[in-house]
C-alpha cells in the first residue's frame, strides 16, 4: 500500500544525509577536483580528492548546493570512494549509486542522484586540474 | 456564470482524467500554467472527427474532404472569437512558440527602428526567437525592468519605447510569477512610438476575457494545450493588413496559389502561414475547447482563479512562518492564478517530488525563464497554477503539502 509513511524517495536515511551530509567542505592539497553542475535544476556540486602515490583516494570532500537526493548521493559516494583505487572508482555505475541510496528514484530525478558520481569520476578523467562541465 | 467551489467540482467531472488516482490519492492537478487537462467534449470532438469526417483538407472535391475543410476553417473563427479577432486574422501554428518564431522570421520588413523591447520576465519562447532575430539583423535587445514587487516598471517602459523601438513583445501574464502586465498601456505606448506590438498570451488567453481590438496589439500568440485543447496546435493573431503584407514563414504545399518550376505565388491569409497538411484534428479540438471556455465565461474563470490564489495566500500566511517561505508573486490584485514560491532549505524539485507523493502535481524548476531566475537569485521555484476545475480543496491540499514538507525537512 502506497501511503505517506511508506513514501518512496524521501525516506528518513535520505533526509538525514541531506540535513547532516558527510564529507563536506574543502580539501587542502587536493590533487583532483571537478565541478558538476546541472543548470536546468541548479544542482551544483564540487568534488575534491587527494589521490596518493598508489592511486588510492586518500581523502575526499564536496561542497555546493543541490536537492536532497543530490546531497544524499554526494554523501554516500564520497563515503564509498574513500580508500579505493581510482580504477575501482571509475568502474562505479548507476546501479551502484542506486544500491547505496536504497530508494527507488524516479526517471526525472536520476540526474540529481548521478551528478555526484559523474563529478567524482571526472576529477580522475580530467586529472589535469580544475575543470567544469555542465 | 460565476464559478464557485461547487461549480468547479462539477466541472471537474467533465474531465475524465480526474477519475484516476495518483499514489492512491485523488489527482490534485496544479500545473495548469504548463498544460491543462482535457474535457470529454474536446476528446470527443477529436475522436468524432477521426471516426466520421477525416480526410485531408482543401484540395479534395469529395464530400469527406469538404466536411473536413469546413470544420478546420470554422475552427479558426471559433478560436478567433475567443480573443475578439476579425475574419482571416487567425493562423494556426503548433503552439505559441511557433507563432512567435513565425513573427521573428517574417516581421523585419514591417518595422523601423533598431531595438526589440521585451521584459525581464519573459518565457524563453518570447526571448530566444528575438535573440536570434537581433543577431541576424544586427538589432538590439532591451528589457523593461521588473520592480521589486514583481510588477513592471512602466516609467522604464515609457523611456525604452521612445528609444528607437521597432518591436515590443511582452507577455500578458508571467508564467513564472503570475504578474498580469498592463498590455493595453504598453501597446498604447508602443503605437505612439511607431513600434509593432506583440502580446504573448500563452498564460492569458486560456484564463480570462481578452479582446485584441481593445488591447490594440498587432499580433498575439497562444497555445491550444494550455486552454483545454490538444497539444500541437496553437494560434497567431495578426491584424489582417499586416498578415497580408508579410512573407510566409514556411513554404510548400497548401500555402501557395500557383507554382511553376521557377517560382510560386502565395495563397490567401491564413493559408499562406499554414504550409503542409496542418494539425486538422488539433484545430477542431481547439475550437471545441474555445467553445467550452466561452460557455463558462472567460471573466468568471479569471475571477475564480484569483479567488483561489487569494485563498491560498491567506492559508499560507496562517500555516507557515514568514521566514520559512519566499513568495514570488505581486499579490492577488496584480496576479493571475499562479503562485511561485520557495520553502527555506528545500529545493524546488524536492518540494515537487514530495507533493507528487501526495497526489499533487506542481512544477519545480526555472519555468523556462532562466534569466528571470538569475535575477531573482534562485535556481528555480515551486509553482502551483490554477484552472477552472480547481477547488479550494485543491488549494488546501497544496498548503498542507507545504506544511508537511517543512516538517519533514526541518
Amino acid at each position: 500500500m502506497d501511503t505517506w509513511e511508506s513514501r518512496m524517495m524521501y525516506q528518513e536515511h535520505i533526509l538525514d544525509l541531506y540535513k547532516h551530509p558527510h564529507n563536506t567542505g574543502r580539501l587542502k592539497g587536493a590533487t583532483h577536483s571537478h565541478r558538476g553542475h546541472n543548470p536546468l535544476c541548479g544542482d551544483d556540486i564540487s568534488i575534491e580528492l587527494i589521490v596518493d602515490g598508489e592511486k588510492r583516494v586518500k581523502d575526499v570532500k564536496f561542497h555546493g548546493n543541490g536537492c536532497a537526493l543530490c546531497i544524499a548521493s554526494a554523501s554516500l559516494i564520497t563515503d564509498a570512494v574513500k580508500g579505493k583505487h581510482i580504477d575501482t572508482v571509475l568502474r562505479l555505475k548507476k546501479d551502484d549509486v542506486l544500491g547505496m541510496m536504497k530508494i527507488p528514484v524516479s526517471h526525472v530525478r536520476l540526474k540529481c542522484v548521478l551528478l555526484p558520481l559523474e563529478a567524482v569520476q571526472k576529477t580522475i578523467i580530467n586529472s589535469r586540474g580544475i575543470s567544469s562541465t555542465e | 456564470m460565476k464559478l464557485t467551489n461547487d461549480r468547479a467540482a462539477e466541472l471537474k467531472e467533465d474531465f475524465p482524467i480526474f477519475r484516476r488516482k495518483i499514489h492512491n490519492q485523488p489527482l490534485c492537478y496544479l500545473d495548469n500554467a504548463a498544460s491543462t487537462q482535457k474535457p470529454q467534449a474536446v476528446i470527443n470532438a477529436i475522436k468524432d472527427f477521426y471516426e466520421h469526417s477525416y480526410a485531408n483538407i482543401h484540395r479534395g472535391v469529395y464530400q469527406l474532404s469538404q466536411e473536413a475543410t469546413e470544420q478546420y476553417e470554422d475552427a479558426h473563427d471559433a478560436v478567433g472569437k475567443l480573443i475578439g479577432a476579425g475574419e482571416n486574422e487567425i493562423a494556426f501554428t503548433r503552439n505559441a512558440t511557433e507563432a512567435i518564431n513565425l513573427l521573428s522570421h517574417t516581421i523585419k520588413p514591417l518595422v523601423e527602428g533598431s531595438t526589440i523591447l521585451l521584459t525581464e520576465m519573459e518565457h524563453h519562447a518570447n526571448l530566444v526567437p528575438w535573440q536570434q532575430l537581433a543577431k541576424k539583423e544586427g538589432m538590439k535587445l532591451s528589457f523593461i525592468r521588473m520592480r521589486e514587487d514583481f510588477t513592471l516598471d512602466y516609467g522604464d517602459a515609457e523611456q525604452k519605447l521612445a528609444d528607437d523601438c521597432a518591436i515590443l513583445s511582452v507577455s500578458h501574464i508571467s508564467n513564472a510569477l503570475g504578474t498580469i502586465n498592463d498590455v493595453k498601456r504598453l501597446v498604447g505606448l508602443a503605437k505612439k512610438n511607431g513600434a509593432l506590438a506583440i502580446v504573448d498570451a500563452a498564460q492569458s488567453a486560456p484564463h480570462g476575457a481578452i479582446n485584441v481590438k481593445e488591447i490594440g496589439c498587432d499580433f498575439m500568440a497562444f497555445s491550444g494545450h494550455k486552454m483545454l485543447g490538444p497539444t500541437g496546435i496553437g494560434a497567431l493573431y495578426g491584424r489582417h493588413e499586416l498578415l497580408e503584407q508579410m512573407e510566409p514563414f514556411q513554404t510548400g504545399g497548401d500555402m501557395i496559389s500557383s507554382v511553376t518550376y521557377e517560382s510560386a505565388q502565395w495563397n490567401d491569409v491564413p493559408q499562406k502561414f499554414e504550409a503542409g497538411t496542418p494539425h486538422i484534428a488539433g484545430g477542431i479540438g481547439l475550437a471545441k475547447a474555445a467553445e467550452y471556455l466561452q460557455n463558462i465565461g472567460p471573466e468568471s474563470i479569471s475571477a475564480w482563479e484569483k479567488e483561489l490564489l487569494k485563498h491560498t495566500l491567506e492559508s499560507i500566511s496562517s500555516a507557515l512562518e514568514k521566514g520559512d517561505i519566499r513568495l514570488f508573486n505581486p499579490g492577488h490584485k496584480h496576479s493571475a492564478g499562479i503562485l511561485s514560491l520557495n520553502l527555506a532549505g528545500i529545493h524546488a524539485h524536492d518540494l515537487a517530488s514530495l507533493m507528487d507523493d501526495m497526489g499533487i502535481c506542481i512544477r519545480g524548476g526555472h519555468h523556462c525563464a532562466m534569466p528571470l531566475m538569475n535575477k531573482l537569485g534562485v535556481a528555480g521555484t515551486a509553482r502551483a497554477s490554477f484552472y477552472l476545475y480547481n477547488t479550494t480543496d485543491d488549494a488546501d491540499r497544496f498548503v498542507a503539502g507545504l506544511k508537511k514538507a517543512k516538517e519533514m525537512f526541518n
